[in-house]
């Protein structure tokens, strides 16, 4: 960096490199006051890796007592108690104990936050690349800035929003218009059939899902569609091509990869995601939903609903355990984060992948 | 007959992308139509006047404030400071690996900093409900874009200025303040922007740490639970009663204003923005 006159790691926006001895030929090499500035800044900068890894590490140091008391059962599993919190009689698995009758099994609950998000993942894909492909390629130029506006209102809404309004009225809309007809089309499919309840449920949280990713989605591949080059698309449209046979031979493979990153980090926000969930999902306990309406839950979700009953077990297992949930959910999102951006790293056309909410 | 076909398809695929256009514009319209709808007979100055005990919001208005304030004082400074960093002084490889950080940091999900916030800070370091533990496990979340909108606003002033800056012989520091820096605050504060509208929205980190009261907020760091808007929404909307309903809509209905507010914002910083750049030499 001693030299590197312009953007430090900056990856493609590498500007005219100078003469090596040009600073130092100025007298502008860093002077002490630049070398007590840098100090602070990387004081600053080292602040989020740090917080990365004090978050990383905090979570599986409060997640080891259970991982030794449960075993493979945590990841096997179905039934997930604290136990009898009352009585002072304590089982001990492995060295360790916990309340008499406690079960830390999570299957139902990592089932639970894997089909909703891929539910969702399924639903959001199509209809946010057809939504930027209509938004960039056939809308009128004027009406895109009013029209983008619904993205970022989309993107900015609190998920306690999409809670409300999941319970309130989506929900209960689906159940009395939607669901009935797709119980009865799907009636042959072993998930579609049966009950369909009151909207509280996988398919309800999985659509609210499905809209609160979208954005997400949208943004990544509104950027990689304005970096298709103009020469091609015109090209194919001279050839006589359709618009369709233009997105569909020149737009799409150009930013295919892309959008697979971009969906893969709409999965991992969909995983993580919290109290939308919680609202809307039914909140079931050991046991997995007899159909795609049924109530479910998933670990986020339950981290919250049981955190305060946790706490009055004084063996401090059930923290334990809820830490343990946690690193579970940690570790199949930083998992999915990772998967999306090396897959972007090795297309990027100069688009930087979004960061967690799509920023 | 193969060119009707072609037409068919074209014109299919066309309709199917309009369609998905309205699916993503249809929920907007009826959140904000529902919200308004389940709200309406709440909506007047009681809610300004009561707190939450009354069916008001007064106090979660000004603890929703409060912890806007904080992240201003908390993650802003940092977040930026990080980003001159990473963008003006960082060696290539630290500069990788720092934003390694940011970028993995970004996609954990909120409740684990909240969990941790509440092991840590509440019960370990005996702080209980407390501002100071919702405001640090807030900057955790909205610290990567600052850092990261800082970073991308310092790369992208056109190195002619850094150039014209080596130049004359002017140390790193008076680079930064007199010629990379003014043209770069626009988008700089945009991202300070979008740090304010994801606190003003959060829940799940907060539940733990800050706790609920319904009492007003105060200064102290310490021991004192904060209501907030989010909150009253998660409430209320579980409860069973109609009046329950119409206050959640309006803390609901009061948060998108925020936000709206906060885009408007953000759009009038970037449009300075991008009138600025149009005047600089490229």
């Amino acid at each position: 960096m001693r030299f590197k006159l312009t953007a430090g790691g900056a990856g493609g926006n590498a500007g005219p490199t100078f003469l090596p001895s040009a600073r130092k030929l100025a007298g502008a090499d860093l002077t002490a006051r630049d070398r007590a500035v840098r100090w602070v800044l990387l004081g600053a900068g080292l602040v989020p890796t740090l917080m990365l890894l004090f978050l990383t590490a905090e979570m599986v140091r409060e997640a080891i007592p259970a991982f030794v008391y449960s075993g493979w059962s945590l990841f096997t599993g179905h039934v997930f108690t604290f136990g009898n919190l009352y009585v002072t009689k304590l089982t001990v698995h492995h060295g360790v104990s916990a309340p008499h009758g406690a079960a830390y099994g999570a299957l139902p609950f990592i089932f639970g936050t894997l089909v909703s998000s891929l539910i969702a993942l399924v639903v959001a894909v199509p209809v946010a690349v057809g939504a930027v492909l209509a938004l960039t390629e056939r809308v009128p130029a004027r009406l895109q800035p009013g029209l983008s506006v619904f993205f970022e209102l989309l993107a900015g809404m609190p998920s306690v929003v999409y809670g409300f309004w999941g319970i309130l009225v989506f929900g209960p809309l689906l159940a009395k218009h939607v669901f009935p007809v797709l119980a009865h089309l799907g009636g042959l499919l072993p998930f579609f059939s049966g009950s369909v309840g009151y909207g509280e449920g996988l398919l309800t949280a999985s659509l609210v899902l499905a809209i609160m990713i979208i954005p997400i989605i949208a943004a990544t591949t509104r950027e990689l569609v304005r970096t298709v080059p103009i020469l091609a698309k015109e090209g194919a449209l001279a050839l006589g091509m359709t618009q369709y046979e233009t997105a569909k031979v020149v737009i799409l493979p150009y930013v295919r990869r892309g959008i697979l990153a971009a969906a893969i980090l709409g999965w991992a926000r969909a995983l993580g995601e919290t109290m939308a969930v919680l609202m809307i999902s039914g909140d079931l306990l050991n046991g997995f939903p007899a159909n795609i309406y049924s109530p479910f839950s998933s670990i986020a979700a339950t981290i919250v609903a049981m955190l305060d009953s946790a706490l009055t077990d004084a063996t401090g297992m059930a923290i334990h355990a809820l830490a343990a949930i946690g690193v579970i959910l940690l570790v199949i999102t930083l998992a999915t984060n990772l998967l999306g951006r090396l897959i972007i790293r090795r297309v990027s056309h100069g688009v930087v992948l979004p960061i967690g909410r799509g920023v | 007959m193969r060119e009707i076909l072609r037409r068919a398809r074209d014109t299919m695929f066309w309709g199917l992308c309009l369609l998905a256009l309205a699916l993503v514009i249809a929920p907007s319209i009826a959140i904000i139509a529902s919200l308004l709808q389940q709200s309406w007979p709440a909506l007047n100055l009681n809610l300004f006047t009561n707190t939450t005990a009354t069916n008001g919001l007064q106090n979660a208005i000004l603890g929703s404030l409060l912890l806007m304030a904080g992240i201003l004082v908390v993650a802003g400074p940092v977040g930026i400071a990080g980003g001159i960093y990473l963008a003006e002084f960082a060696p290539p490889a630290r500069a990788g690996i720092l934003r390694l950080g940011y970028e993995t940091l970004a996609g954990i999900p909120s409740i684990i900093i909240g969990f941790v916030g509440y092991i840590v800070l509440a019960q370990e370091l005996h702080w209980g409900f407390s501002l100071l533990a919702a405001i640090l496990a807030l900057s955790a979340i909205v610290l990567p874009y600052v850092v990261k909108t800082t970073e991308v606003a310092l790369l992208q002033v056109p190195a002619t200025l850094r150039d014209g800056a080596i130049a004359l012989g002017l140390p790193r520091v008076t680079t930064l303040r007199r010629a990379l820096l003014p043209p770069a605050i626009p988008a700089i504060a945009s991202g300070v922007v979008v740090a304010l509208a994801i606190a003003v929205g959060e829940t799940a980190p907060l539940l733990y740490t800050v706790g609920f009261t319904s009492q007003d907020p105060t200064l102290n760091l310490f021991q004192h639970p904060i209501g907030y808007l989010t909150y009253v929404v998660y409430l209320n909307a579980t409860l069973p009663t109609k009046l329950e309903h119409e206050v959640a809509g309006a803390a609901g209905l009061l948060i998108l204003v925020m936000l709206l507010a906060l885009i408007g914002l953000g759009r009038l910083v970037a449009r300075r923005a991008a009138r600025y750049a149009a005047q600089l030499p490229s």
